[in-house]
């Protein structure tokens, strides 16, 4: 895959792949991201991956656009190789009322019981796509066709830290109280920000996520020794 | 070692603790923060010659009263031209004080810029977060928004006679117009609307805070409907929104984003844009990416000459007094 590179201000390289989303583009991000982290060029500060693009950010006094793209250029066909599988992250998810207010409204729409649309959350191929929004909200690419549904019209405000939300292909697990549109369907105990210095958030880029179900006792004790309130 | 305690009298909304940020999580989700206006607070540690990057507090325009209840520290206040008052005595930002316990220090917004630093001869006991206290305005992690009636804890606090004062302000920033390199997505635009951007005068709108500056002006329309995927933002990245509005994305901006980028605002120029306020105006013009490489190597240049000329303790008055004797022969003989 050949990327496309575009020059950001006096700091920045973005590399895009695709257009449009792809598996094999994301593939590409992830494998460049991996052999850029493994061997950095001169005066590299870091690395940011997405849907179809990888920014590559770095100090103008050290180095400059053209010495960067000449160095991504020399780690792509390398790059593909080193691309790694991630690690496989559980996450613990309490589908019960009061932590599940839209699984109803997501039953109805998608014609299943809330009890299969759950069964269908838990069955996704979950896969961490990239950051963004605010910090540790990952989205991850991985709802089920079954229950995939649209965002709703207006956002809701105030909504819990650990909040499981869905909207199309994609599920987050939310680390601040903030408004969202998605639809809520659970609550998390797991901390995404982990508060360890060495190992801060949950899941890198590339990760693959499971959900496991538990029940509203377990995540009461669970949520007791974890840090959002 | 001395210590020394604040009281926040009044704190405005967005007057936070601020470093100079924590750059290298932008993969999490994490903008790297810190002070909006870098060079205004670097210029304050360095008046007291503090360490590079000491936690300070980034002073908007809702301004900041803080009385001394304990000890004293030496203060710098940089940036814009905000009003300062100590007691009954009244100056303006770029200078140097002695904060002495019972006494009142207020600065609020005066007739230019957005944002100053107050940064002290003493180290601030504030929460860390990955590494650094700089505020992320939207969750609050790190040192956090002050609070009226909060207490700021100082330690190895000092008193410095030599450095009182006033700061020289940097004199090498242009007045030109704010200078960005056209895109990453500037494809999504028709040519004309590049021009126009880059024509046209626009208005800094109400809607500014630490994560951005929405512009109100022409219409910047998208060609064709289209979304594209979630991309990186970084700051000074200028989005524009589907009804056409650019804004410029700074300290704590959203790492990812799905609006197209007409253009991003060169480093040197940020600190510069972020002290302009709503209803002043805005134009930009277009540079290389070669040429804000450039750009940027010089205004390091400028700036690390500027930092060093300010770091340099100008002595107490006495010995202020006894410099001017010998360079002008012999006033007190």
């Amino acid at each position: 895959m050949d990327p496309q590179f575009k020059a950001i201000a006096d700091h920045a390289l973005l590399v895009t792949f695709a257009e449009e989303i792809s598996d094999a583009a994301h593939g590409a991000v992830l494998a460049l991201d991996a052999a850029l982290g493994a061997n950095p060029p001169d005066g590299m500060i870091e690395t940011v991956p997405a849907m179809v693009n990888l920014l590559v950010s770095f100090d103008p006094i050290l180095t400059e656009h053209d010495a960067i793209k000449t160095y991504v250029q020399g780690c792509l066909g390398a790059s593909l190789k080193a691309r790694t599988e991630g690690i496989t992250r559980t996450v613990q998810v309490c589908y019960e009322a009061p932590f599940s207010p839209d699984l109803a409204a997501v039953s109805s729409a998608t014609g299943l019981t809330p009890e299969a649309v759950i069964n269908a959350h838990l069955s996704g191929d979950f896969r961490v796509l990239m950051y963004g929004f605010s910090p540790g909200y990952a989205y991850l690419s991985g709802v089920p066709g079954a229950i995939q549904v649209p965002r709703k019209p207006a956002p809701v405000r105030d909504v819990p830290a650990g909040s499981v939300i869905i909207a199309g292909p994609q599920c987050l697990i939310t680390t601040l109280k903030m408004p969202t549109g998605w639809s809520i369907i659970g609550r998390s105990p797991t901390a995404i920000l982990t508060g360890d210095p060495d190992a801060p958030f949950l899941f890198d880029v590339g990760d693959r996520v499971t959900f496991q179900r538990i029940d509203a006792a377990t995540f009461a004790q669970l949520d007791k020794a974890s840090d959002h309130g | 070692m001395a210590e020394a305690a604040f009281t926040v009298a009044f704190a405005g909304p967005l007057v936070t603790l601020q470093d100079a940020g924590r750059p290298g999580h932008m993969r999490f989700g994490v903008p790297q923060s810190g002070a909006m206006d870098r060079l205004a607070f670097d210029a304050a540690n360095a008046a007291l010659g503090n360490k590079s990057g000491q936690t300070g507090i980034e002073i908007s325009l809702g301004g900041l009263v803080l009385q001394c209840t304990h000890g004293a520290a030496t203060v710098a206040i940089a940036g814009g031209d905000f009003t300062v008052q100590l007691g009954t005595q009244k100056t303006r930002s770029w200078t140097i004080l002695t904060v002495q316990k019972g006494e009142r220090l207020s600065i609020t917004a005066g007739k230019v810029g957005s944002w100053a630093y107050l940064a002290f001869a003493g180290r601030i006991t504030a929460p860390e977060w990955l590494g650094s206290q700089a505020t992320h305005a939207t969750s609050g992690f790190g040192g956090g928004a002050l609070q009226s009636g909060q207490t700021i804890i100082l330690s190895d606090t000092a008193v410095r006679e030599d450095r009182l004062g006033d700061i020289p302000k940097p004199d090498f920033q242009t007045s030109r117009p704010i200078r960005v390199v056209t895109g990453p997505q500037d494809q999504h635009f028709a040519k004309e609307t590049v021009t126009q951007f880059l024509t046209d005068s626009f208005a800094v709108s109400d809607a500014f805070d630490r994560m951005g500056m929405r512009l109100k002006g022409p219409e910047l329309p998208l060609a064709g409907a289209l979304s594209i995927p979630s991309e990186p933002i970084v700051r000074g990245s200028v989005q524009v929104s589907g009804d056409g509005v650019p804004t410029v994305l700074l300290a704590d901006h959203q790492t990812t984003g799905g609006y197209p980028k007409i253009a991003t605002v060169i480093s040197p120029d940020i600190d510069r844009l972020v002290q302009h306020r709503a209803g002043q105006s805005v134009r930009f013009a277009d540079i290389t990416s070669a040429q804000a490489v450039a750009e940027a190597r010089s205004y390091a240049q400028q700036k690390a000459a500027y930092l060093a000329e300010v770091s340099v303790a100008r002595g107490t008055l006495a010995q202020r007094l006894m410099r001017e004797n010998l360079s002008h022969g012999c006033a007190f003989d």
